[in-house]
């Protein structure tokens, strides 16, 4: 819930004697529910449709399949959201994941340290902090540039996206990394798999990730300073800068969230596929996007919500999972997704655009009910 | 779309002094504020009216229902006779209404021939662009305007004069029978006015009829035919221009302006709370200088007014101060201690904020509530733990609505339902709550109407009288005179004189901005630029 929604919903006392006031705040509750209920509604059609089509849809190994790769997508458009409620876009969030599987699987291979015959092996808990931190700093880098030199974020994180793309290339050097991922007990860096490929409570630990960075990003954007003053710099940034809010602080710090989001499933890929790849991680920052603008964030910044981002990634995976199920071509699945991406946007749009008529409407009624003297048309 | 015009003068159907245009009953509400209420009045042809009136008089608004830019919630528009809705300025541009905004509208990237034909390229058979053709024509209308400038020029090597004949030109170019020139001098030199006001007489010979608005008065009068003055939004005056001098336009546009009055008998001031030593700001863009050797003090608990025209380095200023721009030389003591280092939320923690002169584009988030609007900038205080503190946050809302009575439904209510003066007050409140030592408001009232501009001032005067310093900006006469214990005025980027509101005189104020209200001083640029016409 975005203070947006939860401040429309707070029940106004009727002070305007006409009425006009109170029923067009009902309104706004209900339209507002409509559109945070959108996303929903779209998906359980989704999950009604193909569990009539397919016996197995509704299969709890087949729900877990799919939670593990939702849970993918889900981190990354939770980093996602908070740089589209900037007015920002991150594309290089896809390259971060691959890079951060990369520097993950060099450091189980071993440093070849410099000067010196030796390799060092460092401990899995090390490998973990030193990847997400390359996965933040890579975030860090879009942020300033994009805070300090007031570049465009489009540009930026494309270029990102390519720098990110190209080191991890040049890191793998053309070969994957598989088998020293995990780790030998004499080298005492083992435990990898073990932990990132888990299932605690037989859901998979990706699953519980998100669950865990859902509620971290919902206290944050709800109940923090930090969230007030991204939805308000996302808003409208020159007011939000004059009314105190370190708009330049904010903006770099969202592209270190997003970079570190991208950094834990950098980690989590490689040990959910037992291989860091040069390819890993590409067209992610698509698929987050699309989730973000599927839960009814504006790419304009200012509007959108946890909640709303969880199901739209909720929304393309089982999308895209029934799909596969049902038999669709993997040609036809693209076209699918796509077309339901503009549909999500496009209802959106829709559905503002009766509402600003409608207002309009009331508003003109209300001018034409209290001037009835001066609205004289001559003959 | 209309033919273009082959032929260089306009040459019109209506007789001279015949009514052109006419307003019946026109009025425009924004929400819940009325910009207009009802207004009647004629553009006669090859005549000039001119509208005066302060700052959200409703000037603007007016100007804008007649370009097409909005339609009037109610009464109706009659032009040649027949009542006509203008659907948006392509319509009013091809039934010959055109409008030369304050600021040029022309594409700096592109050539004079290029914009006077943007939008209404003629072709060639082929259907590509006719350049030729185009050139030709604007080759005549710049000889016709005295104005010898090749069509091939790019705009943005032009001076500010050139580009309004440019803009002039293209209003020909599409047959313009009805131009509207809002501020066309405020960014003129003296020899650019004489320009302008020689192609106005030529193009009223001709039978086109202008609709004339300018803060410049006595270069307006000189001008004008006809008068017209707005007042909140009603007009209050309409008559021919032989009837008028500077005195009845300053009264009827300022008349009902004494409604507050808030002079107080002197007080002791506290401390110098904002010292401001030979302040020097350049435009970054162009390495003008803007504000030049300012150079003011604002005691705790005094009102100082800034009184100026547009353009006089008002708002530079005051971005300035509140750290927005950066200083080019000088010195901003608060309290005695130097902020010139210091970014906007360093500077409002320490107790400098303003409210900006822009409300919709600066002032409020408009995806916020009112409550988060006006808890924004005090939000550090009302963290426990690292997370905002619901009660205490609501609890100090509620106060905040109470203390600026600002009328609302509630605290969740949307910030854009808010009337401008009610948004203003939020504006205000939200700065209020970080208990600022100074606040540095930036024409306050804009846009306000009388009622709320009088409920600001009642709150800033309550305020000072608890101690908070306060420095704003008005190109109001009225409220200078009646809502501020010192007057500073600022003209071209320097503090020219200070006035004691309490013994000094309207006229005397508004001379020092360069107004010159005063009928001492006569316009004899103007007179001498107009050349006799009159």
């Amino acid at each position: 819930m975005t203070a947006t929604n939860a401040s429309a919903e707070a029940t106004p006392r009727p002070q305007s004697p006409a009425g006009g006031l109170t029923s067009r705040f009902r309104s706004i509750t209900l339209s507002s529910a409509l559109v945070e209920g959108r996303a929903l509604l779209a998906l359980i059609l989704i999950i009604a449709v193909f569990a009539l089509l397919s016996d197995n849809y509704l299969d709890p190994g087949n729900l877990v399949t799919i939670t593990k790769q939702v849970a993918f997508n889900a981190i990354l458009a939770l980093g996602m959201l908070m740089v589209i409620l900037n007015g920002g876009i991150d594309l290089s969030v896809g390259s971060t994941v691959g890079l951060t599987g990369a520097v993950a699987g060099n450091l189980f291979r071993g440093l070849d340290l410099p000067l010196t015959q030796a390799i060092m092996f460092p401990q899995v808990w090390v490998i973990v902090v030193i990847s997400v931190g390359v996965g933040a700093l890579v975030g860090y880098v879009n942020g300033l540039l994009i805070s300090r030199l007031r570049l465009a974020p489009f540009i930026v994180t494309l270029g990102m996206l390519y720098v990110g793309r190209g080191l991890t290339e040049v890191l793998l050097d053309g070969q994957n990394i598989t088998n020293e991922l995990r780790g030998q007990e004499g080298l005492g860096n083992t435990g990898f798999f073990e932990v990132f490929a888990s299932r605690p409570l037989g859901l998979p630990i990706s699953a519980w990730v998100m669950i865990v960075l859902a509620i971290l990003a919902s206290i944050l954007l709800v109940r923090s300073p930090f969230g007030r003053w991204l939805y308000a710099s996302g808003s409208n940034e020159r007011a939000a800068e004059l009314s105190g809010v370190p708009v330049t602080r904010v903006k770099t710090r969202i592209y270190v969230i997003a970079g570190t989001c991208a950094g834990i499933v950098g980690l989590l890929q490689i040990a959910n596929i037992s291989s860091a790849t040069a390819d890993l991680g590409q067209f992610y920052e698509l698929n987050a996007i699309a989730a973000v603008v599927i839960g009814g964030a504006a790419l304009s910044g200012g509007r959108g919500t946890v909640k709303g981002t969880i199901i739209g990634a909720f929304v393309i995976g089982f999308l895209a999972n029934g799909l596969v199920i049902v038999g669709v071509s993997p040609f036809w699945q693209q076209v699918i997704t796509g077309a339901v991406i503009i549909l999500a946007v496009a209802v959106d749009r829709i559905q503002q655009i009766a509402q600003n008529r409608a207002a309009a409407r009331r508003a003109a009624a209300e001018v034409r009910a209290k001037t009835p003297t001066t609205a004289s048309t001559p003959a | 779309m209309s033919a273009p015009a082959t032929e260089v003068a306009p040459t019109g159907t209506a007789q001279i002094g015949e009514v052109v245009l006419r307003a019946v009953g026109i009025s425009k509400t924004y929400g819940v504020t009325k910009a207009l209420k009802g207004v009647d009045f004629d553009v006669r042809a090859g005549q000039v009216t001119v509208l005066f009136g302060e700052n959200g008089a409703g000037k603007s608004t007016l100007m804008k229902i007649l370009s097409g830019v909005e339609q009037p919630t109610g009464g109706q528009l009659v032009l040649h006779e027949e009542p006509v809705t203008l659907e948006n300025t392509v319509d009013a541009v091809e039934r010959g209404i055109s409008i030369i905004h304050q600021e040029t509208n022309l594409c700096p990237n592109l050539n004079v021939r290029d914009n006077i034909f943007l939008g209404r390229e003629l072709r060639t058979r082929a259907g590509g662009i006719d350049y030729g053709r185009e050139a030709e024509i604007t080759s005549r209308l710049m000889r016709q305007l005295e104005e010898e400038i090749a069509p091939q020029t790019l705009v943005a090597d032009l001076r500010m004069g050139q580009q309004q004949i440019v803009e002039i030109a293209r209003a020909l170019a599409a047959e313009a029978r009805i131009l509207i020139m809002d501020e066309p001098t405020s960014a003129l030199s003296a020899s650019e006015v004489e320009v302008l006001f020689r192609v106005i007489r030529e193009l009223t010979a001709n039978g086109v009829a202008i609709v004339y608005i300018s803060h410049h008065l006595e270069e307006a009068i000189s001008i004008a035919d006809h008068a017209v003055v707005l007042r909140d939004g009603e007009l209050v005056a309409h008559e021919p221009a032989g009837d008028i001098d500077l005195p009845w336009v300053v009264h009827r546009m300022t008349g009902r302006q004494a409604e507050y009055d808030f002079r107080e008998e002197p007080r002791d001031f506290g401390e110098v709370a904002l010292s401001v030593r030979n302040l020097t700001v350049a435009d970054l863009a162009t390495g003008r200088i803007v504000v030049d050797d300012v150079s003011i003090d604002v005691r705790a608990g005094e009102i100082v007014c800034l009184y100026g025209l547009m353009g006089a380095g008002r708002t530079e200023l005051m971005e300035t101060l509140a750290g927005r721009d950066p200083m080019t030389a000088g010195e901003v003591l608060l309290n005695g201690e130097d902020i010139a280092g210091l970014d906007v939320s360093e500077r409002i923690s320490r107790g400098l904020g303003l409210v900006p002169e822009d409300r919709q584009r600066d002032g409020v988030v408009q995806m916020l509530s009112v409550g988060s609007n006006l808890s924004l900038a005090g939000l550090r205080s009302v963290v426990r733990r690292g997370l905002i503190s619901r009660t205490s946050e609501s609890g100090r809302i509620r106060r905040g609505m109470d203390e600026v009575t600002v009328k609302a439904a509630g605290p969740g209510t949307p910030i854009t339902s808010l009337s401008g003066g009610n948004q203003q007050k939020v504006v205000i409140g939200k700065l209020l709550m970080t208990d600022p030592t100074v606040l540095l408001l930036d024409e306050p009232t804009r846009g306000i109407d009388v009622g709320a501009k009088g409920e600001i001032f009642a709150l800033l005067f309550k305020e000072a009288r608890k101690g908070l310093g306060v420095l704003y900006v008005t190109s109001e006469i009225g409220e200078a005179m009646t809502a501020s214990h010192r007057i500073v005025v600022m003209n071209k980027g320097r503090i020219v004189r200070e006035f004691d509101p309490r013994t000094s005189s309207r006229a005397e104020v508004m001379a020092a901005s360069g107004e010159s209200a005063s009928p001492a001083t006569s316009t004899t640029t103007t007179d001498e630029a107009i050349g006799g016409t009159q």
